[in-house]
């Protein structure tokens, strides 16, 4: 069962319509609104609209096309394709990792609820850590490791990063989804003198799907911004968390460079929670309509 | 052989604490095999609590629960019983088929061999043709059968039932218990039943053991004296009304007692 053709159609157009209409209010702003802004006693509350402030929309697309570095060969399209591309496996490491102790640890705070209640709110402060202090730690704790002929990348710290975020909401979405199993359901289980992983994987993990499809979603986004973030912060060369700092150094002569960076961004979020979107389609396909919503 | 014999059987829940609850005290009831019994009683007489010691997934405080011979644990390791409930608990996740060889999957049996065994369940319960729909594309009638065939799959001598068809409407309630007699003719399995209704009991059973709350025992036990396979002329039969009225007096009887003693609480 795939999604039905004329679905996709009408989503793919109401996403460029979106688009479109974002474009429109920047371009109506910036002909009728203020050259210099508008102030009210120094107090700037309307952004100017000068060229250099606000570029014109085509002007963002067709800096993609033009040379990154006057004189040379490389468009900017190519280096934003190869920094979104680096920083997609970078997130898509992050994001399995994340994963990957997420659906553990809910595992063990599933199976012993003494580790639940001593580590569950632990798991919340971790979240309010901001990242930017946390990025120099863990690139220092990385580049102190060593074990046996493995030396720890740059790289990964920026993956660890983005695991960091990723990690949260599948963790606390698998552990009620592990806890979601019905009574009756348990007694089954019980009745066949099934073991408790037995029961873990007959039916816990089953009944957990419909609430660790919506926590991977948000897991695929977190670990994006966390690598994008942590690339900022760490000064990690090759992504596209580096492309937005060097061109937005630019910003003042070449206004329109930095977006093209930014556009990157966003069509490497869109481009991971797509994957994951696909990928509960083919999970769920079998389930019940309500649970899908 | 008794198929299932309990003896002095009590169970208090939450023992030495505040809210302790004695949820069964004395309870005797020997079943023989191949016989259908039900369990009948207002809300908190504990026939579900019962159903559980003999299936054991709860321990008794105090007597003793044996399932063909042996104690109810082990009967539970050896997967001597099948078990359905109200709800058919089916896995949403797992096809028709499936789910019926769930249990036999846990057994450990061969592909090959749960998929001929499911096929012979799915023509049991007359719904050869739905073994690769989803569960909730089924009607609660069809998925009770499903959960039925389910409990049946390992062909258990015993069959433990709480309150199957409580959630279903009259008419598919009616034929239900219909096609559970003939599968338990068919298959000769020895039937525990929980229900609240009346005329369900007396018309499955041999025997409706009457329960009464606070503490939950067993105040009467009717023998329904149908005699041959039940029909449809057989609700119209004196025997059954008969049975009906003893059973009305069993539970009544005990209504007054109730009220006499203060304790009404309706």
């Amino acid at each position: 069962m795939s999604l039905p053709f004329g679905r996709i159609v009408r989503r793919t157009a109401t996403f460029i319509a979106a688009v479109a209409v974002v474009a429109v209010i920047w371009e109506t702003y910036k002909f009728v609104g203020p050259t210099d802004g508008g102030s009210i006693l120094g107090v700037r509350v309307l952004p100017r609209t000068a060229d250099f402030a606000m570029p014109h929309v085509w002007e963002m697309f067709q800096r993609f096309g033009r040379p990154e570095v006057r004189g040379r060969d490389g468009t900017v399209f190519a280096a934003v394709a190869a920094g979104a591309w680096y920083s997609f496996r970078l997130a898509a490491v992050g994001f399995v990792l994340g994963g990957v102790v997420g659906v553990g640890l809910s595992v063990v705070m599933a199976r012993f609820d003494v580790v639940r209640r001593g580590l569950l709110p632990y798991l919340v402060v971790s979240q309010t850590v901001p990242l930017i202090a946390l990025a120099p730690l863990v690139v220092s704790w990385g580049g102190r490791l060593e074990i046996g002929s493995f030396t720890w990348p740059r790289w990964l710290s920026a993956s660890v990063l983005g695991a960091f975020l990723a990690f949260f909401p599948v963790a606390v979405g698998t552990l009620r989804g592990l806890a979601a199993a019905p009574p009756a359901a348990l007694e089954l289980m019980q009745s066949y003198a099934a073991s408790w992983w037995r029961t873990l994987l007959t039916l816990r993990f089953p009944t957990a799907v419909p609430y660790m499809v919506p926590a991977f979603r948000l897991a695929a986004s977190s670990a994006v911004i966390g690598v994008v973030v942590a690339e900022i912060s760490t000064g990690l060369k090759g992504g596209i968390g580096r492309l937005i700092i060097e061109y937005a150094r630019e910003a003042t002569g070449d206004p329109a460079k930095v977006y093209t960076a930014i556009f990157g961004a966003a069509a490497l979020g869109l481009t991971m929670a797509g994957i994951v979107a696909v990928t509960d389609t083919v999970v769920m396909r079998h389930r019940p309509k309500e649970h899908t919503a | 052989m008794s198929a299932v014999t309990i003896s002095n059987v009590g169970k208090t829940f939450n023992s030495g604490k505040p809210n302790e609850v004695q949820a069964l005290s004395g309870i005797d009831l020997d079943i023989a095999a191949g016989e259908f019994v039900s369990l009948i009683g207002p809300s908190g007489c504990g026939k579900s609590t019962l159903l559980r010691l003999v299936a054991h997934l709860l321990e008794p405080t105090t007597g003793n629960v044996t399932v063909n011979g042996k104690s109810a644990a082990q009967a539970r390791l050896d997967q001597d019983y099948g078990m359905a409930f109200q709800q058919a608990g089916l896995f949403e996740w797992r096809t028709v088929r499936k789910n019926i060889e769930l249990p036999l999957e846990l057994k450990g049996w061969d592909k090959a061999r749960r998929r001929e065994r499911a096929e012979e369940m799915l023509a049991l319960v007359q719904l050869p043709e739905f073994g690769d729909h989803y569960p909730w594309q089924l009607s609660g009638g069809m998925q009770q059968r499903i959960a039925i065939a389910r409990a049946l799959a390992a062909h258990p001598q015993l069959l433990l039932m709480d309150e199957p068809f409580g959630a279903l409407d009259e008419m598919s309630r009616e034929y239900m218990q219909g096609e559970l007699l003939r599968i338990c003719a068919e298959t000769k399995t020895t039937v525990l039943f929980v229900t609240h209704s009346i005329p369900e009991a007396v018309y499955l059973s041999q025997r409706v053991v009457v329960m009464s709350p606070r503490p939950g025992r067993i105040t009467k036990i009717v023998d329904v004296g149908l005699t041959g396979p039940r029909s449809e002329d057989t609700r119209n039969a004196e025997s059954f009304f008969r049975a009906i009225t003893a059973v009305r007096e069993g539970l009544r009887g005990m209504h007054a007692e109730h009220v006499a003693m203060g304790m009404d609480d309706r």
